[in-house]
């Protein structure tokens, strides 16, 4: 049950974290494609760092509430999968097929060396 | 942006935060946490409901296609329900472990999925009210 809160809790910032990221973003002129590329691989980035930070032999101490917090609430409510494919699938709907690969390809690469550098930089600070 | 746009995103996305917590860890618990299948079919199964809700949106809109709508289903609900970080952080866990074709297995089920699965349930909604 306390998880679930934290979960939940976490994933409330989380989620309006990333509407005020688009409501930026937007005001800055920029597509909302640079939006949701923006949270998912700086969500990723998090929690490959916080992970590490807070694993066994990591240097932070948190309990299983607080990881859930931050990792499954905030970094899994910033992020997201379906506004990504959403807009993946409009792109391919308007026949720009080289622009809807290129975005879902590369938002995912970038997300997933983030989630590495995040955790990289981690384990150099646990030492 | 307003106050009620933000209320609708933080309830929305409290909701769509348990709701992956609670299917991601029921569908660990039935096959297993060696493949991320969990955050699998969270992603999958909110790209199918976000597919459903645009083509209504296109097809009927109404409610659908109202700010408020999107604020709690689009942004909230379903945005807080899926999830980049968790899949990322999982494909990593893999990798790391000398897992690389599993890694890889799941980034390509991931995207491949989740596009199919917007387009079946954009289909089906608009399909089905022609």
């Amino acid at each position: 049950m306390r998880l679930y809160l934290a979960v939940g809790c976490g994933a409330a910032i989380g989620s309006l974290l990333r509407f005020l990221s688009g409501v930026i973003v937007s005001g800055m002129g920029l597509s909302a494609l640079w939006a949701t590329s923006f949270v998912n691989v700086v969500g990723s980035f998090v929690i490959g760092l916080f992970a590490a930070l807070t694993a066994p032999d990591g240097r932070l101490l948190v309990g299983p509430a607080g990881r859930q917090f931050v990792m499954g609430g905030i970094c899994g409510g910033f992020t997201t999968f379906s506004a990504m494919s959403l807009d993946t699938f409009i792109l391919l709907l308007q026949g720009d097929i080289p622009l809807a690969v290129l975005y879902l390809v590369l938002v995912i690469a970038f997300s997933l060396v983030a989630a590495w550098v995040g955790h990289i930089l981690a384990m150099h600070l646990n030492e | 942006m307003n106050l009620e746009a933000c209320a609708l995103v933080l309830l929305g996305g409290f909701f769509g935060g348990i709701s992956r917590f609670f299917v991601s860890g029921f569908v660990g618990r039935r096959i297993g946490e060696t493949f991320p299948w969990g955050t699998l079919i969270v992603n999958v199964s909110g790209a199918f409901v976000i597919g459903i809700l645009a083509g209504l949106a296109r097809s009927r809109g109404g409610i659908f296609s109202g700010e408020m709508f999107r604020d709690l289903v689009f942004v909230g609900l379903l945005g807080g329900y899926t999830t980049v970080s968790s899949f990322c952080l999982q494909t990593l866990n893999l990798a790391l472990d000398g897992e690389g074709l599993q890694a890889a297995l799941n980034a390509i089920l991931s995207a491949s999925l989740c596009i199919a699965a917007v387009g079946a349930g954009f289909a089906a909604a608009v399909r089905l009210l022609v």
